[in-house]
């Protein structure tokens, strides 16, 4: 079987302006942040972003790549708001669709299951119908006549989830409590790449873990990147807990320009390797 | 004459909301739910289940901001919003920045949605919470500016508004209580709005209206005062359940200043 194994680089070459993109985990969890820098060092545009959003869309608003956002929360969980969010929902440079959490699950498994849309509950009464004009209801054909929302498929161009560990060949698995939405947006994604902490041959998988942790089969990859630290700062469990005094920084510093424009010099001018080493640096600064 | 503390009556304020709820997922979001939440499980409602906030089920009631228990199963976000919301067997207290008479709630942004003030949190899972599974409010601060006429953005639905949606935004709706720092609110008022159904020892019905940019509705009879605790519930808060006073963070004790 042929390996899967690219550079970040190579998943960035992947992506086209004006694609969708859905980015896996949740609010300042298991993110694939080492893919997400990599898409900050490219001339990448006019992306929408599909995210149970975290620092993953914070950057990439930033950054001015998002245009559009679909969205339930942005939350650095530790931090209740997202400031780098929060400042283009307040300025409004980008455009946004603002979805109940399971609306936009049930999005990505009608995406996931080729279907155009599928019936949930949530929404009905609420402002996402009003702020979202596209959605649309639909009538139960059965006796009971029930007007539900019908829930449009989140088709994704790409879809960049992290694993704990994975093989060559696509197969991923996570190690943490929660497998999140991660299968779902690889599903939902015309091609989905991972990142992981570390490849490992295939028999390996299943050394030291539970059969169930294989959230990722080879029929849903298209590459598999391997990047040590790669959802830094946010938490991948159980490999290492999140960099609080990191995203601390990284919070303060998105309050004022002068303060980010440090900040994205310290961390974010170079390669991957200088964002790591230069974390490894702030750690051993704040110790 | 009593020393239980403002955050004392708003524990067992909280923790009645769940008394009768039986067999069900408690969510409680955010410092005093908690607390009320875990008082309950020790008390009024031990088949409470409850989760560490993350993936797992807990066996008991550990202290705030302890998860380690026994383990007794799974719950990721996944099935939170699949197999409980949509399934029903669940009792959420959410916060709210801003709550309105008819029991619409907010926590996505204030101000006009295409160009917010100020972003929030989103309108996170509080839309499908409130057509599908029990839910109660949380207000750490009673003002004027949280209980307000109108919500900016209707993230959490209330009756009114489900009803207008139809029957299936109204067949499992269930939004029950409001506890604030003042008192307990409930949505038996006319035309399903907010009512008083006890205010806090200390606290008088104006205090209450003065602190609200709409007219609570008054029950039949004198407004209530929250019950006292027992000494076994007083126990359970200061030594077991938040011996490190975390409660008076979020409610400081009456007297002391803001």
């Amino acid at each position: 079987m042929p390996s899967k194994v690219m550079s970040a680089e190579d998943v960035i070459g992947r992506i086209e302006d004006g694609m969708t993109v859905g980015i896996g985990g949740w609010g300042s969890r298991r993110k694939p942040m080492a893919l997400v820098r990599a898409m900050l060092r490219s001339d990448l545009k006019d992306l929408t972003i599909v995210s149970y959003a975290g620092p993953d869309v914070g950057l990439l608003l930033q950054s001015g790549q998002a245009t559009k956002v679909v969205y339930a929360f942005a939350t650095l969980d530790s931090i209740p708001l997202e400031p780098l969010f929060s400042r283009a929902r307040q300025e409004a440079t980008a455009s946004f669709r603002e979805w109940d959490e399971g609306m936009f699950q049930t999005g990505l498994r009608a995406a996931a299951q080729r279907l155009p849309f599928l019936p949930v509950r949530a929404g009905l009464g609420s402002a996402v119908l009003e702020n979202d004009p596209t959605i649309r209801t639909v009538t139960s054909p059965y006796d009971d006549r029930q007007e539900l929302v019908a829930v449009p498929a989140l088709e994704l161009d790409v879809a960049l989830v992290h694993m704990n560990r994975a093989d060559q060949f696509g197969n991923a698995q996570y190690l943490g409590p929660d497998p999140y939405f991660d299968d779902l947006f690889c599903m939902a994604a015309t091609e989905a790449y991972v990142s992981t902490e570390q490849v490992i041959d295939t028999a390996g998988l299943t050394v030291d873990a539970a059969l169930q942790t294989l959230l990722l089969n080879r029929t849903m990859v298209a590459g598999v990147v391997e990047a040590p630290n790669g959802a830094h700062f946010t938490a991948c469990t159980p490999t290492y807990e999140r960099d609080e005094k990191f995203q601390k920084a990284y919070a303060t510093a998105a309050k004022s320009p002068e303060d980010w424009a440090a900040f994205r010099e310290r961390f974010l001018s170079g390669s991957e390797q200088d964002y790591q080493d230069a974390v490894l640096a702030f750690g051993q600064e704040t110790s | 004459m009593s020393d239980t503390s403002r955050a004392e009556y708003c524990a067992i304020a909280i923790a009645d909301c769940f008394a009768d709820d039986g067999e069900i997922m408690g969510s409680p979001m955010g410092l005093l739910p908690s607390l009320g939440a875990r008082l309950a499980k020790l008390t009024s409602n031990p088949l409470l289940m409850i989760t560490d906030g993350e993936a797992r089920i807990l066996q008991g009631a550990p202290p705030l901001g302890v998860t380690e228990d026994v383990v007794e199963g799974w719950m990721p976000f996944r099935l939170v919003l699949e197999s409980v919301v949509t399934y029903g067997k669940r009792h959420v207290m959410m916060g709210a920045t801003q709550i309105d008479r008819e029991g619409n709630q907010n926590i996505s942004a204030i101000g006009d949605w295409a160009q917010p003030k100020r972003q929030l949190l989103g309108v996170r899972g509080a839309p499908g919470n409130t057509v599908n599974n029990k839910t109660s409010y949380w207000v750490p601060k009673h003002s004027a500016r949280v209980f307000v006429e109108h919500v900016d953005i209707v993230s959490g639905v209330g009756k009114t508004r489900a009803e207008a949606a139809g029957p299936a935004a109204t067949r499992f709706h269930d939004v029950r209580r409001v506890v604030s720092d003042l008192g307990v609110f409930d949505f038996e008022g006319p035309g399903h709005t907010m009512r008083f159904v006890s205010v806090h020892p200390g606290v008088s019905v104006e205090d209450v209206q003065a602190a609200s940019s709409f007219a609570i509705a008054l029950p039949d009879g004198e407004v209530p005062t929250t019950r006292e605790p027992s000494p076994g519930e007083l126990m359970l808060i200061r030594e077991m359940l938040d011996p490190r006073s975390l409660r008076d963070r979020e409610v400081p004790p009456a007297g002391a200043s803001a």
